[in-house]
């Protein structure tokens, strides 16, 4: 199978296509599989979408739960901000928080990717496939940048 | 649902066009996210202190009290969306599914309620 069929395939898959029912059989026979974890082959494109969607929940689970815990311990006074803070110092917080940057970032490129690919481009295998990987490299060399500003500065 | 005419194969299915206001609402919060977190992150790196009184004086002044506000508007909304598709995907069940949108509407429109109150207090001069 080529990889530009495996592309059709997902598209058409993802897209809730029902598949090409032409009156002649033999294009049943060559409709696209769809996307299975034991049949399809790991590729970047893979990655971007699931690191897309665990960042994006991941974010929405945690990073949520600590933006409303920093406004709502600064809002009742210093004593509750101060034990936000000693959690957050606290290597495991900060272990958290670094891990919050980086999903932010991460889902910041792939949800980029997305803009572009929802005017329609992008899509050339190349092009996909170079983005799909540039995408994450780009938000780890960002977090290392913003945390690089918040430490350094 | 019938499974005679083609009609009735796909009545009560849902109108046509449903899906993209979900869709396009998910990219109008991703734009307000993208604006508003660099806003944010801009911001925490110029705070330098991040002591009670001087984020405290930050977070009080009207134009990063509304940034804020509208911050926390754009990310709970857009995180409910995505949440509601990630439940879509793997609650079949339809009470269940029921069940888990109730407390996803639950909990994002009473945290984003909680955190708005939690600006807006600071914003005022009170304490909460």
């Amino acid at each position: 199978m080529s990889t530009a069929r495996r592309l059709h395939g997902a598209l058409a898959a993802l897209s809730g296509e029902a598949g090409n029912q032409g009156p002649d059989g033999i294009i049943m026979n060559q409709r696209p599989l769809s996307p299975h974890l034991q049949v399809w082959r790991w590729g970047p494109h893979m990655l971007v979408s699931i690191l897309h969607r665990a960042t994006g929940d991941g974010m929405a689970l945690v990073g949520l739960a600590v933006l409303v815990w920093w406004l709502g311990a600064l809002a009742s006074g210093p004593e509750a901000y101060a034990t936000f803070q000693s959690v957050m110092g606290h290597p495991v917080g900060m272990l958290v928080l670094v891990g919050l940057s980086w999903a932010f970032f991460t889902h910041m490129m792939s949800g980029m990717r997305h803009f572009v690919m929802d005017i329609g481009a992008g899509y050339e295998l190349d092009t996909n496939k170079f983005w799909s990987i540039a995408s994450p490299v780009i938000a780890v060399v960002l977090t290392a940048g913003f945390w690089a500003l918040i430490l350094l500065r | 649902m019938g499974n005679g005419t083609s009609i009735g194969r796909v009545r009560g299915l849902g109108p046509a066009h449903h899906g993209a206001h979900h869709w396009l609402v998910q990219r109008f919060t991703a734009i307000g996210n993208v604006v508003l977190m660099s806003w944010l992150l801009v911001s925490l790196v110029m705070l330098g202190d991040y002591g009670h009184a001087n984020v405290t004086k930050w977070l009080s002044h009207p134009l990063n009290a509304t940034a804020m506000i509208l911050l926390v508007i754009s990310l709970f909304w857009h995180a409910r969306l995505g949440l509601q598709v990630l439940t879509e995907d793997y609650v079949h069940d339809a009470g269940t599914k029921f069940g888990v949108l109730s407390a996803l509407n639950l909990a994002t429109i009473g945290g984003g309620a909680f955190a708005i109150f939690s600006v807006a207090a600071l914003a005022f001069g009170g304490q909460a």
